[in-house]
């Protein structure tokens, strides 16, 4: 028996194609953004920008702090760097260098980081990174953006270009289903109600939104209506949207490819505690580091998945 | 800027030596060692090399622009910033104190004309000038870069990540100048960790260096500097290894670490401004 999903897709792609492909749209768009890539452009797909744009791209090798500072310096100059790697060289390798040079200094760099997550796959837990937004979130000035899909990046990427700030994107390497349309608008901060529900809100970000879409046609078919919120910016959250939803729903649960310490959940039990402490269940990593296996085994194991999701959703229900 | 003679130029060393001493002195923290040995270095860059405009722009676009890496000189930074016009000498008595655009380490955030960039953790200058300088190739803006390192902290790893990236592309249009007065906070470089041949370091890492041996000699730090500037545009970024004393101009500060980060007592202050003239009137 198939699921009633409200989203489907006829295809499936990476986000970070969706980077790609934004990146290069903004370069035609503005002759001042610039890119800067640690010896990984193919893997980012900063190459279609490079060959448009040569004289723009900078090949910085296996130094991602000098990446970094690099960037803050062509900020301060005027352009707007997106400087790519994978989200673990891309944040845990320069904190520091992020903290002072880009954060605390103001500097409109954009960090673009792949690879994140568990679903990275076969290379493990090396570079498996599950702690990024919490480090990035907890930075003052920084704005965490973590989109769900091929479109949703490619949307996101677009947005950065324009606003004036540092931004830390992440997205990631598996292909994945493409579920929200092409050409979208993309609000920085503004969470996206996908699917109206009553009884449970699922607040998800990155790829594990796909699974809350399938988690909410399987609940429905035990007559729970799950509500679903697509929160692509982890900061600055939108608690007003959060708080809005639970009012309704009285329950919720937060879903993520990241440690549940300093995640998303960490974000909305924050705005729960403070203005409405309904039951609040998570979904995410619990204090352990992953492990080499294909993205769809690493998020059953984890307990990432659509059906962890349903679980979680009965046990914030039972709370109420 | 006009252009100074060196006796004005020694007038304006003097004075940045007893500014340093007394904003250390007056909330009893700071560095005072490492911008004593560096007034020659600051006062050439801003009142003789430099073409800059105290009409702060961030972007610095057609101006010289210069980068403290070495964030704990910052009030040797702060004093020749306040001197050529940058923000009101007086507010040198911020210095360190709360609400203060005269942060302990140099910022943005409280957007002090000149500081472009947060400095303070080690090791990062050489990056960000290399950046700036990268734009300013992009805007055919023929203006140079200047950044000053400590020679401690050519021992972080992103230095060397940032010499490998200037020579590969080229970067003819920054002037790196390391403080070379062999001390450390916690003791003589060759102790704590010997940097050993570091003239031939940067050359094996493609850069031209040109050696200024007498740091604390005006003359000298301007012949350097005119020097790197005759360099530039070459296709290799330049090295200007400055070999400066510590604590310089104060008899009792000289040579050691022992003054790297720390303030000098009511009576010490007294006997080392008794050694330097008041020559443009303290703030």
């Amino acid at each position: 028996m198939s699921l009633d999903l409200k989203y489907t897709y006829t295809e499936k792609k990476d986000t970070r194609s969706g980077f790609g492909d934004g990146f290069l749209e903004a370069g035609r768009k503005n002759p001042n953004v610039v890119g800067l890539c640690a010896d990984l452009i193919g893997s980012l797909k900063m190459g279609d920008f490079q060959k448009e744009f040569p004289e723009r791209f900078f090949q910085t090798g296996i130094a991602e702090a000098n990446m970094i500072g690099l960037a803050a310096g062509m900020a301060l100059g005027g352009k707007i760097p997106f400087a790519g790697t994978f989200a673990n060289f891309a944040t845990g390798r320069v904190y520091d260098q992020i903290r002072q040079s880009v954060a605390y200094s103001d500097k409109n760099v954009k960090i673009c980081a792949s690879h994140a997550g568990l679903t990275l796959g076969e290379d493990g837990a090396t570079h498996q990174i599950l702690e990024d937004l919490g480090m990035m979130k907890m930075l003052p000035h920084m704005t965490v953006i973590n989109p769900c899909d091929y479109n949703q990046t490619k949307a996101a990427t677009l947005a950065i270009a324009e606003y004036e700030g540092p931004v830390y994107l992440r997205f990631g390497r598996p292909s994945w289903p493409i579920f929200t349309p092409a050409n979208q608008k993309f609000e920085i901060g503004k969470a996206w109600k996908m699917i109206d529900g009553k009884d449970v809100t699922i607040f998800a970000t990155g790829h594990l939104v796909w699974e809350a879409v399938v988690a909410e046609a399987m609940l429905r078919e035990e007559d729970i209506h799950a509500e679903v919120i697509n929160i692509h910016t982890i900061k600055p959250l939108d608690t007003e949207a959060i708080l809005e939803s639970v009012k309704k729903t009285g329950c919720a649960v937060s879903a993520e490819e990241h440690q549940l310490n300093g995640g998303l959940g960490d974000s909305i039990a924050q705005t729960l505690i403070r203005h409405n402490p309904a039951p609040l269940e998570y979904v995410g990593v619990n204090d352990s580091f992953g492990e080499s296996g294909t993205p769809t085994q690493l998020l059953e194991k984890y307990g990432l998945n659509a059906e962890n999701i349903v679980k979680a959703a009965k046990r914030a229900l039972a709370r109420k | 800027m006009k252009k100074q003679s060196l006796p004005e130029l020694q007038k304006i060393c003097s004075q940045l030596r007893r500014d340093v001493l007394r904003m250390v002195h007056a909330v009893q923290s700071g560095h005072p060692g490492a911008p004593l040995g560096c007034a020659e270095y600051f006062v050439a860059l801003y009142f003789d090399q430099l073409n800059h405009n105290p009409d702060f722009q961030m972007n610095g676009k057609g101006e010289d622009l210069f980068f403290l890496s070495n964030g704990h000189l910052s009030a040797g930074w702060y004093s020749v910033l306040a001197r050529s016009g940058y923000f009101p000498v007086a507010e040198l008595k911020t210095f360190r104190k709360l609400n203060s655009r005269l942060q302990g380490h140099p910022a943005t955030h409280e957007h002090l004309p000149g500081i472009r960039i947060a400095s303070g953790s080690l090791g990062q200058g050489l990056s960000v000038a290399l950046g700036v300088a990268q734009t300013k190739k992009l805007d055919k803006d023929s203006s140079l870069v200047h950044v000053l390192m400590g020679d401690g902290e050519l021992q972080e790893g992103q230095v060397w990540e940032a010499a490998m990236y200037a020579a590969h592309y080229g970067m003819d249009n920054v002037i790196a100048t390391v403080d070379y007065n062999g001390q450390q906070i916690d003791g003589p470089t060759v102790k704590i960790m010997d940097l050993k041949n570091l003239k031939a370091k940067w050359e094996a890492f493609g850069w031209e260096v040109i050696e200024t041996k007498e740091g604390n000699d005006l003359a000298a730090v301007i012949a350097g500097l005119e020097k790197a500037k005759s360099l530039t545009g070459k296709g290799k970024p330049i090295l200007n290894l400055l070999y400066t004393e510590m604590g310089y101009g104060v008899d009792f500060m000289v040579g050691t670490h022992k003054w790297h980060g720390s303030p000098p007592n009511d009576e010490q202050l007294a006997l080392a401004l008794g050694q330097l003239e008041e020559t443009l009137g303290d703030y």
